[in-house]
């Protein structure tokens, strides 16, 4: 498969992905419940709630409470899925998620929409750009960031068989659907989206798609770039990056958040362990977002495919 | 009454074993411990439906108990080991590295009988929630046991508890409030007052039972009375007026043993106090 075999016609929401991934799994398995802080619709978890009625729980404007409920769901083994912004699944509830899920090694999913500034208009209050270095830093949590709606699905299949508590990260906007139903989704297994031997860019989220056209100008440029999708940032792929890295010499790491905590982090410490090499970053420059639509803000805060670009070249000069 | 004496007796070796483990590492809540004694001996000797030879977290066709309070672990270890859940002996590592007893209740040590991590307060009544759901969709009819502090209460998260358990009609709830008045700045009228939590509750659509902490008959028969009010529609709320440090007296009538372990000499006097029934471990 080459880069240019990626030429979607079709674009979905992620959130739309994770909607009809949970609708999928009820009726695969009973044991799966639902709960979601008065954001059904924004969620699209209204398939599963009107499918399996006793199995979903309105928890209200009341997310510390929702987090605590689906601990305690575990207990008689349901698998709880909590649904609400990512913002609000994060941060507003840290410490719920951290005593009473990560440390009390609970098996609930914390399923978080419209992540990162493309949330757009609504502006930095919600456009959280701290969640997945929130949620690295527990002990026990696995971290998933998916790329378009089909991965986003898989995802929310995948993560069902997975013994212990996840965040899943997804989003609001109309994206561009470059996997496919089939596409097998392994839990921190990366996927290899091109082979070159000149760079390696790694990217996660929304960000996928927009190194794809990175990748592509780059190579009209004859540069071959190593493309690797890090859906789970944590526990990270350390052999694919560094089976990578060790051939490219240099990296490019591009995600939806802030430059501290995210991605580009869990990337350099393994290569800083392992096998130091120039990396550059493309992510927000540690501020919050603002107003607006959500290619603007991504353009203005610096993580357009030029901009990935342009890092790439800055990582090419540094070898 | 013979039950009710038993139960007394067990009371004072909890009492004895909160005040030496407390002792042992000079770290440690004994006043709320020992205001609870009676509560969790009565909950574990008469009321609570649990397997303590065969711990299954899932806790199928069992009751459920949650210390979402989790600073009074001393008294919750005793009764834990006095009931069979771990050895006796292991009452001696609580707080010691490599123990199982942690300073605040841990699952992460695999200690028979705890099903949740405790410690940062207010998250027990949702927890206990949830598990209450689970019990309804998989028809079981255990019931679902908490107990909380009375300074917990000024947490925001038992209050969105509080408007929960109604809405989603939970009615295999017994939830009690140790009621001391005590919290660790002080009175807990003095600190954040609570207001009038009877109206509270209620208001918030609980059924709310009230009770003597320290006496045992009372404590008894309001659980046992509780546990009839179940599968009527209604989450169940038993405020629980305790002394703080109740049983050793100069612990008593002050909030400054919340969190003050007794030395060598403040030892030796509270176990004059406190009959040995069943054996020190």
């Amino acid at each position: 498969m080459s880069l240019n075999d990626f030429n979607p016609n079709e674009k979905k929401d992620t959130r739309s992905g994770f909607g009809a991934g949970l609708h999928e799994l009820g009726k695969r398995d009973d044991r799966v419940v639902a709960l979601c802080a008065d954001l059904t619709g924004s969620l699209k978890m209204n398939a599963f709630a009107d499918a399996f009625p006793d199995r979903f729980f309105q928890a209200g404007v009341a997310e510390a409470n929702m987090i605590g409920m689906a601990a305690g769901l575990t207990i008689g083994g349901k698998i709880p899925y909590t649904g609400t912004f990512a913002n609000f699944s994060t941060g507003r509830v840290y410490d719920q998620i951290r005593q009473s899920v990560a440390y009390s090694q609970k098996n609930v999913k914390i399923c978080a929409s419209h992540a990162g500034l493309t949330l757009g208009e609504d502006g930095a209050t919600h456009q959280i750009l701290e969640d997945i270095g929130l949620m690295r830093m527990l002990p026990n949590m696995c971290v998933i960031n998916p790329a378009d709606y089909w991965q986003t699905y898989n995802a929310t299949l995948a993560i069902n068989e997975w013994d212990g508590p996840v965040y899943l990260r997804f989003g609001r906007p109309s994206w561009p659907m470059f996997t496919t139903k089939d596409q097998a989704f392994e839990i921190g297994k990366a996927w290899k989206i091109n082979d070159g031997s000149d760079l390696t860019i790694i990217a996660t989220g929304h960000m996928v798609w927009y190194t794809i056209l990175a990748a592509k100008e780059l190579e009209n440029h004859n540069i071959k770039c190593d493309v690797l999708n890090i859906h789970t940032i944590k526990p990270i792929d350390e052999n694919a990056i560094l089976d990578s890295v060790s051939k490219t010499k240099c990296v490019v790491t591009a995600e939806e958040h802030n430059r501290h905590g995210g991605l580009g982090d869990a990337v350099a410490q393994v290569l800083a362990m392992n096998f130091p090499a120039p990396q550059e970053y493309v992510a927000v420059n540690d501020t919050f977002g603002e107003s607006g639509k959500p290619a603007d803000l991504l353009k203005k805060y610096g993580l357009d495919v030029s901009d990935i670009v342009a890092a790439s070249k800055r990582a090419l000069a540094r070898k | 009454m013979s039950d009710i004496k038993q139960l007394e007796q067990l009371a004072s070796q909890i009492r004895r074993d909160i005040v030496r483990m407390v002792h042992s590492m000079s770290s440690g809540h004994p006043g709320g411990s020992l205001g609870c004694t009676d509560y969790f001996t009565a909950l574990y000797g008469e009321v609570l439906n649990y397997d303590s030879s065969n711990f299954d977290m899932d806790a199928k066709g069992e009751d459920v108990f949650f210390l979402s309070n989790g600073h009074i672990s001393p008294v919750w270890y005793s009764t834990l080991a006095r009931h069979g859940y771990f050895p006796i002996s292991e009452l001696s590592t609580f707080r010691q590295i490599d123990s199982r007893l942690q300073g605040h209740p841990t699952t992460a040590e695999h200690l028979p009988g705890v099903r949740m991590a405790s410690g940062s307060l207010g998250q027990g009544l949702s927890v206990a929630i949830g598990a209450a759901l689970a019990k309804r969709l998989n028809r079981d009819n255990g019931i679902v046991y908490t107990l909380h502090g009375d300074g917990e209460l000024q947490e925001g998260q038992i209050w969105e508890a509080a408007m929960s358990a109604p809405h989603h009609k939970i009615d295999n709830l017994i939830a009690t409030v140790d009621f001391n008045n005590r919290q660790i700045d002080g009175d807990v009228t003095d600190v954040l007052s609570l207001g009038d939590l009877k109206a509270k509750w209620l208001a918030f659509g609980w059924e709310v039972l009230e009770m003597e902490g320290n006496n045992m008959e009372s404590v008894v028969s309001t659980l046992k009375h509780a546990k009839t009010l179940c599968g009527k529609g209604k989450p169940i709320m038993i405020l629980m007026k305790t002394e703080m440090g109740a049983g050793v007296d100069f612990m008593m009538g002050t909030h400054k043993w919340h969190g003050v372990a007794p030395n060598d000499e403040q030892l030796a006097q509270a176990l004059e106090k406190l009959e040995e029934t069943v054996g020190d471990y």
